[in-house]
């Protein structure tokens, strides 16, 4: 029964919108991790969202979220000339990670408004099914 | 007054089918509001449910006789009827979700959705009260 389905497709959403407030969370919490290499620095990563489709019949329906994988992004890291810092190289450079807390904020508030939204649909499904099994008492 | 126990409830039990087939529809929608390429989709109701009704009455078996038992309701394949949503506005991920719209949308259908249920719970009600006759 389709209302059945709207809990497995609300649920998925949630969950890959707390994964993505998971991954900004992470983002914040290493916007200062600073390293010696740019090898080693911390780089921000961001969840690659697809939809999931049902390939039973002709014509294929999508049925939820899913998270493809997890990225990390390309932009140049910060180099600061801080040569008293323990981590500093040879010639006194430190290299912090390439995240952009306004970015990350922009995205806390769309992944915590999306989580919000898909509780309301799965709350309203709820009082529909049971609506619907209280029919005639 | 003659008393008809197949058409007892109506459009109501097909309208139902339909409306939370849509329900299923927008909750994915809202799910995919973030997912870059993504197209909402809906069903045009009117459309889809006539199109249950007509495949309701194709399946039927026929009854030549008053005594003959009718078959049951059968879920219409909707596949073909799910529509693309027209976009209001252009969003450079490609995504056509707009949420406020299917927010809308879906406690539209849920409301209407309820109304049906209590159509039908007040059908079932004077029918038992009519059975008990009390």
């Amino acid at each position: 029964m389709s209302l059945f389905n709207i809990f497995n497709i609300a649920g998925s959403g949630m969950s890959a919108q707390s994964i993505r407030l998971n991954t900004t969370a992470s983002n914040i919490a290493n916007a200062e991790s600073v390293s010696s290499s740019t090898g080693k620095t911390y780089r921000a990563k961001q969840p690659m969202f697809s939809a999931i489709y049902d390939t039973f019949g002709d014509n294929p329906q999508s049925t939820g979220v899913k998270v493809n994988g997890i990225v990390e992004s390309q932009a140049p890291l910060r180099t600061e000339y801080w040569p008293e810092h323990p981590m500093a190289d040879e010639n006194g450079m430190v290299y912090l990670p390439n995240v952009n807390p306004v970015e990350e904020m922009a995205n806390m508030i769309s992944a915590s408004r999306s989580f919000q939204s898909n509780v309301e649909v799965m709350n309203t499904s709820k009082q529909m099914l049971l609506q619907t099994l209280k029919l005639g008492q | 007054m003659r008393f008809d126990l197949d058409n007892l409830f109506g459009i109501h039990q097909q309208a139902m089918m339909v409306r939370s087939k849509r329900a299923e529809l927008i909750a994915n929608n809202l799910a995919n509001a973030d997912t870059p390429n993504f197209q909402a989709r809906d069903i045009d109701f009117k459309q889809v449910l006539r199109q249950t009704q007509e495949a309701d009455d194709a399946s039927r078996l026929m009854t030549t006789d008053s005594r003959h038992i009718s078959t049951g309701t059968r879920v219409g394949d909707l596949s073909t009827d799910i529509l693309y949503r027209i976009p209001m506005q252009p969003s450079i991920d490609g995504n056509t979700v707009d949420t406020q719209l299917e927010k809308s949308n879906f406690m539209e259908n849920a409301i209407q959705y309820q109304a049906s249920v209590q159509f039908l719970g007040d059908k079932i009600r004077s029918l038992m009260t009519a059975l008990k006759g009390e």
